[in-house]
């Protein structure tokens, strides 16, 4: 009888082990970005005119263009780089105007940008960077919520990193230094995986991969797409990205306006044509 | 004006937490201003041998003589007039804490004296204005030979190390202000490690200035016996007032052959200290020394801790980190002469202004002639928080020998606007991600502190950046 009673107890203290913590399970719905006659220039220079976009959750948009069509001038626009001046229009998160907020309270909104250039951040491990910012908006959106500690989140974000099979080690080192250029693409979208945005920005991350690379990468996304719903907006001068991942949208951006929007044919028409025929003025286009 | 300038100090008070001071009831307090006669009392209150006498007054003669450096900080600001010389707070250093009077305990308490003490440290000693009111070392190193006592009760029980070391690596006519040192110094530690002997932990020495208008002159004198190692660290805090306190101690170091030193001071002054420090190390054959200098806080610190590497194989490192906010100059840097071929140095000196303040790396590599087959290296990096702040560089290099290998490197940047929204653009503040960048970039020093030290710093350059940016 008394061997039963320790069994039990014993039981009782493997049920009762404390929960590893993960990160919330999320599937957004009703989520909507509505981009308004937006203008913005940079150094007085008007790049945006009057650019109009509508984004929801569940959806994948696409945005190609020619350089200088003022593409990565959006991203950057809607998450707050200083140096983009907004001259006109607003971008409603859910109603709320995104652009009379600093980067930090957008990130906390739900807004996230994949960088074209990921910074580097000497001496701040991946890890711990990754742990402070995904604190910093638990925080804003919930008070009370405990932030996690060092031990607690590493295997957290070990999971993210087999999102796009990276070698965990990369957590331990520092921010984006001595990474190769397909690294740096990886590890904007562990963060992105981690931080679960509502809004996606992907500016050009098929730039600089290889065809190995640019698979896991854009199977990445399409994962915390599926777990997510959020919505994604990515920026390429590229079709072949589409390959890996299927667009409810496809929009042609040339002097920073949108000139056609399509399904996903109007990528493969592209393939085959080129930019030619929505930017005439311009030469070299590439495809 | 007064309102204003009222505002100023209680935000001052606010950004400092450890601006605080205590009632005290001193035992001796001398008057303001430096006479021959305060000298000769202070030599008196501590029942000094003659000769000590002697050399004080000495020193105080070159400290009259001497005009005031011309360099380095503005120190139009220090009014000798103005400062107590000697202020003595308690009958003796104890080596228990229930002995220590109870407001100076308290002091302690608040700055966390006693509980590191009873966590990691191998001995710890706490001065409080100008003596030692408490040391303690393990018992298991005292019986091994290790000697940690105040410089005062060392001097009454070990004269024959005074005889021999005391002033002969910064000798009273050095500078003004280890003139003015030797003159009417007080307090400070003596440790002697014996031959063979490591001491795993540290030793901790923590200064406090707590009375307005304080002078404090703690003098340090360390032996490490061939084939020893100690580490060595000191902390420094004072109160917040609107007049200046003037901190000038003199360190002294022997390293023997074969040992290791490491000296790492964790500086957080109030903004009202000037800061006027000498150290130098002389290290025999094969003998590393290891400065590793944390300077926040102060009005002005000057400081450039140095290494006399005297033997072939001996090595010196330098590390630095300074950090100047508003209304502050840091002026450090370090000096190594190379005597002896087959020497070494490495200085690497990393700096941070913010909100107009300014700091200064001021740098001396001497290789004499004949010393072959010295290698030096001297890297300092600045980063500057914002446009109203300042850095320089003033490395001076005189090369004597031909067959050396010697390299500088120097730089200068600004924190990244492009470094800063990429942190933001992750949902962190403008500060946190000023604050990530400044941690990053001290990191390298960061890591050579033991744990609770490096947890420390990060927690002051926490409170440094706070309201650093709109």
């Amino acid at each position: 009888m008394e061997t039963s009673t320790v069994n039990q107890s014993l039981n009782k203290k493997t049920v009762q082990a404390p929960p590893v913590k993960e990160l919330p399970q999320v599937f957004y719905k009703d989520i909507i970005l509505e981009i308004k006659h937006l203008g913005v220039s940079v150094e007085g220079k008007e790049i945006l005119k009057d650019f109009s976009l509508t984004l929801k959750s569940g959806e994948i948009h696409i945005i190609m263009g020619p350089n200088g069509s003022g593409k990565s001038t959006l991203c950057n626009a809607l998450m707050g780089h200083p140096k983009y001046q907004v001259t006109g229009g607003e971008a409603l998160l859910n109603g709320i105007n995104i652009l009379e907020l600093k980067p930090d309270k957008r990130a906390q909104a739900g807004m996230f940008l994949a960088f074209q250039y990921p910074r580097e951040i000497p001496g701040i491990t991946f890890g711990n960077f990754l742990r402070h910012a995904v604190n910093a908006v638990q925080k804003a959106n919930n008070p009370e919520a405990k932030p996690y500690g060092p031990a607690q989140f590493v295997p957290i974000v070990q999971k993210q990193f087999e999102v796009v099979k990276m070698n965990r080690q990369f957590i331990g080192r520092s921010v984006n230094e001595g990474f190769s250029g397909g690294e740096k693409k990886r590890a904007e979208i562990i963060q992105m995986s981690t931080l679960q945005p509502k809004i996606a920005m992907l500016d050009e991350i098929d730039s600089g991969l290889d065809i190995d690379a640019l698979k896991i990468v854009a199977e990445g996304i399409q994962n915390v797409f599926d777990r997510t719903n959020m919505g994604v907006l990515l920026i390429t001068h590229y079709q072949r990205v589409l390959n890996y991942l299927k667009p409810h949208f496809v929009h042609i951006m040339v002097d920073g306006k949108i000139v056609k929007s399509g399904g996903q044919e109007l990528a493969t028409e592209l393939e085959k044509n080129g930019y030619e025929e929505y930017a005439p003025s311009q030469s070299g286009m590439r495809k | 004006m007064a309102t204003e300038a009222q505002q100023d100090l209680t935000k001052k008070l606010s950004d400092y937490q450890y601006g605080f001071h205590v009632e005290t009831k001193s035992i001796y307090k001398s008057a303001k201003g430096l006479t021959r006669e305060i000298v000769e009392e202070i030599s008196r209150q501590k029942n000094e041998p003659a000769w000590m006498l002697e050399l004080r007054l000495k020193a105080l003669d070159i400290f009259n003589a001497k005009p005031m450096p011309k360099w380095g900080g503005d120190l139009s600001g220090i009014k000798f007039d103005n400062i107590h010389y000697y202020i003595k707070p308690s009958d003796r250093p104890t080596r228990s804490w229930d002995d220590v009077p109870d407001e100076i305990k308290e002091t302690f308490e608040r700055l966390g004296v006693p509980e590191a003490e009873r966590k990691f440290l191998a001995g710890s000693g706490a001065q409080f204005e100008s003596e030692m009111v408490y040391h303690n070392l393990q018992e298991s190193l005292a019986r091994k030979g290790v000697i940690f006592e105040g410089t005062d009760v060392a001097l009454q029980k070990y004269p024959e190390y005074f005889k021999e070391y005391f002033g002969t690596v910064i000798p009273a006519g050095d500078n003004k202000f280890s003139a003015l040192n030797s003159a009417v110094w007080s307090g400070g530690s003596f440790i002697y490690v014996p031959k063979g002997v490591h001491i795993e932990l540290p030793l901790q020495a923590y200064f406090r200035i707590n009375a307005e208008n304080m002078g404090q002159f703690e003098r340090t004198l360390i032996i490490a016996d061939e084939g020893s190692s100690v580490h060595y660290v000191e902390g420094c805090t004072a109160p917040t007032y609107s007049s200046d306190s003037l901190h000038s101690a003199v360190v002294e170091i022997i390293v023997k052959k074969g040992a290791r030193v490491q000296y790492t001071t964790i500086q957080n002054w109030s903004n009202n200290v000037y800061n006027l420090v000498t150290k130098r190390a002389k290290a025999f054959q094969d003998a590393t020394m290891f400065w590793l200098d944390c300077n926040l806080g102060s009005k002005l610190t000057m400081k450039y801790p140095a290494v006399l590497l005297m033997e072939p194989g001996a090595k010196a490192e330098v590390l630095s980190v300074a950090f100047a906010g508003k209304g502050q100059h840091q002026d450090a840097g370090a000096k190594v002469t190379h005597l002896a071929p087959n020497t070494s140095s490495t200085i690497t000196s990393k700096s941070i202004s913010k909100g107009g303040g300014r700091t200064s790396y001021r740098g001396l590599v001497r290789v004499y002639p004949a010393a072959k087959g010295v290698k030096s290296r001297v890297v300092c990096d600045a980063l500057l928080l914002d446009a109203n702040s300042r850095s320089d560089t003033y490395p001076t290099m005189d090369i004597q020998e031909d067959d050396v290998s010697i390299a500088h490197e120097a730089t200068v940047s600004k924190i990244g606007e492009e470094q800063l929204f990429y942190l933001m653009s992750r949902g962190l503040s403008e500060q946190e991600a000023a604050t990530m960048i400044v941690n990053g970039f001290i990191d390298p020093i960061i890591k050579q502190l033991p744990m609770e030290y490096a947890i420390e710093m990060n927690r002051l350059i926490e409170l440094e950046m706070e309201g650093s940016v709109g």
